[in-house]
């Protein structure tokens, strides 16, 4: 444990240490990609609630990427075009202010995962993975042929959304709100984590009959996951959106849902860090690899199949010399 | 003339729908009898596509494309299974998962390093080129009703050999008890290859037949994919009956829909708003289906009930 201790710490001080060194170098483009990696981070920690700790293998987690994304896209577009979002008895207005983007992006995707988890949770193994997967197709044909938010072609936004105090068009300072936001939200998922409610959910995927029979129900246990998952999820969506100034339906396709289970398993399952060392080495190859070949994603791919095949445990598992986290 | 079209939209879906089956059909008897769920499916497709692509263009024959689709595709499933997939049985669905998401990018990326970004185009064969006349006076591609025909003979000989060969005797003894079938002699690992290998030339042919109606680049089986988890969902994991009924709905439902959702909505909607939510809808309807299947039926329609 004290080493793991030791790595969570190196992985979670590498970010800002990486993005102060860029500022002192002055290369602005090193912070935001330290910037997109903690926001991929985000949205991987959020999958890793349910994945690691619920032990459901969603394969549709890009859905409440997107929703998020789509939330600050909507909201932004209304506020920059001034038209009212509805226009009724009542009257909403879009809006350009980050707390409102983020407070409905985590409602929207926490209320997704809901009407989503209800259905999907009625079934368990390889059809929860082909149902989550269906649900994320779902969204994203929807948001290519919908045409009032740019269908095919996505949403832009000329002017980053703003933040009481700050200025969130200099990286620096977008970065450290989005360091910020992971920093609690890592910390809420320790929290839930060594609850007793993190420790009913760990057992319910250990052994679902067992936390039946004490009179617990793990349905309801991996409801609140997956809405909790989603809506952790669905704010780094709102974040990767303002970070690019774009949204597109890419960020609810399938291969967005694979890579969230990538961060996860190539950081480690399980682990509170995981994710966040899953989802910097990801970004890191990304960078690296494309400058080497056009074709950067065999080694992807094959480091990916090595990891599985041979490293189980992940980045993290195979530093801190255990297999499984907390079993 | 709207039955007309009622008439070649469903012909349409019937197409969709054995094509689907063909894809279908392979993912589920190596779920069925291995307990493996291979997103790498779509990438067999794929290079049945690009096999066929690449022999048409260098011979001109279309049946030497379709047998080179069928041998290219085998031998990728056999070779993948002896070097990776076989690792992975005793592994859980994540494992599973991840591992055949990482061949799908190792495919990929080597058919785009290959081939290049450029889609390819099979030609449909000149016999088959024209329109044919159907009793009721019904212009139909000739090419797509070929499709359907050989898609049908596929499954009804898919159905036979299952039912009717010592292979397909163990293939059935292989789905429900795997350790007995090993125990009474039978080599295990040679069938599960010989299984991969089949479900992987099905899937071979089903691309090289789509390839020559749609273009033939990379990234062309997920799509497919996909929709074929839709349909053994649908269907029942590990039931080619259930497969062969859910490809048919899935392929009549996406198609019909995107056709009279539209129609539909433009009853008490304005044209281009009952257009676009028409549209919106199709895309999802299929997916509709499958989560109210489900409701009724988690395990599928024709799956085991645990």
């Amino acid at each position: 444990m004290r080493r793991e201790a030791i790595i969570n710490t190196a992985v979670y001080l590498a970010l800002p240490a990486l993005a102060v060194a860029a500022l002192i170098l002055d290369e602005p483009f090193t912070i935001t990609l330290a910037t997109r990696a903690a926001i991929l981070a985000l949205a991987a920690v959020g999958l890793n609630l349910a994945l690691g700790l619920g032990g459901l293998v969603s394969l549709g987690h890009a859905v409440f990427f997107g929703l998020g994304g789509y939330a600050m896209g909507i909201l932004a577009s209304h506020a920059q075009s001034y038209a009212p979002l509805v226009d009724g008895w009542i009257v909403i207005e879009g809006s350009k202010s980050m707390p409102v983007i983020w407070l409905v992006a985590v409602l929207g995707s926490a209320l997704a995962a809901l009407v989503i988890g209800v259905l999907s949770l009625r079934t368990s193994g390889v059809y929860f993975i082909m149902i989550t997967l269906a649900f994320g197709q779902m969204f994203y044909y929807f948001s290519i042929s919908w045409p009032a938010y740019g269908g095919e072609d996505g949403l832009s936004i000329y002017v980053r959304n703003a933040f009481p105090g700050l200025n969130t068009l200099d990286p620096i300072q977008f970065f450290g709100l989005v360091f910020v936001l992971l920093s609690l939200v890592l910390w809420g998922m320790s929290r839930i984590a060594r609850s007793p409610f993190g420790m009913a959910l760990s057992a319910a995927r250990q052994n679902p009959a067992r936390v039946e029979t004490v009179g617990l129900s793990p349905f309801r246990l991996r409801l609140v996951a997956f809405v909790i998952s989603g809506a952790v999820t669905g704010l780094a969506g709102a974040l990767f959106a303002d970070l690019n100034r774009f949204v597109s339906p890419t960020m609810f396709s399938w291969q967005m849902s694979g890579e969230f289970i990538v961060f996860v398993v190539l950081g480690g399952i399980g682990r509170l860090f995981g994710p966040v060392a899953g989802a910097c080495l990801f970004v890191l190859l990304e960078h690296t690899l494309s400058g080497v070949s056009e074709f950067w994603l065999i080694y992807v791919g094959a480091i990916l199949l090595l990891v599985v095949l041979f490293a189980r445990g992940g980045l993290i598992g195979s530093l801190a010399g255990r297999e499984v986290a907390d079993d | 003339m709207t039955t007309l079209l009622l008439i070649e939209q469903v012909l349409n879906g019937l197409q969709a729908g054995i094509m689907l089956f063909l894809m279908a059909a392979g993912l589920t008897l190596i779920f069925g009898v291995m307990g493996l769920i291979n997103l790498a499916h779509g990438s067999l497709y794929m290079i049945g596509a690009f096999a066929a692509a690449g022999v048409a263009g260098a011979t001109g024959s279309f049946v030497l494309a379709l047998m080179a689709s069928l041998g290219a595709a085998a031998a990728a499933g056999a070779i993948v299974e002896v070097t990776v997939i076989r690792r992975l049985y005793d592994r859980d669905h994540l494992d599973q998962v991840l591992a055949t998401f990482a061949l799908i990018l190792i495919f990929s990326e080597g058919t785009r390093w290959l081939f290049g970004s450029f889609p390819l185009y099979l030609d449909v064969p000149a016999a088959f080129a024209g329109p044919v006349t159907l009793p009721g006076g019904i212009q139909y591609p000739a090419y797509r009703l070929l499709i359907i025909v050989v898609g049908l003979a596929v499954a009804a000989g898919l159905f036979l050999l299952i039912a009717r060969t010592k292979i397909g005797i163990q293939i059935r003894a292989g789905e429900s008890d795997r350790e007995m079938i090993g125990a009474l002699g039978v080599d295990i690992s040679r069938l599960y290859t010989i299984v991969f290998a089949l479900g992987a030339a099905l899937a071979g042919l089903a691309g090289a037949l789509v390839g020559a109606i749609q273009s033939v680049q990379v990234g062309m089986g997920e799509p497919v994919l996909i929709l074929a988890f839709v349909v053994i969902v649908i269907g029942g994991i590990g039931s080619i009956k259930g497969a062969l009924v859910g490809a048919l709905l899935v392929g009549l439902t996406d198609t019909l829909g995107g056709v009279l959702l539209p129609l539909a909505f433009g009853l008490f909607l304005d044209p281009s708003t009952a257009t676009s939510i028409g549209s919106a809808l199709a895309s999802m309807a299929i997916y509709i289906l499958m989560a109210v299947v489900l409701i009724y039926r988690p395990t599928g329609l024709y799956g085991a009930t645990t």
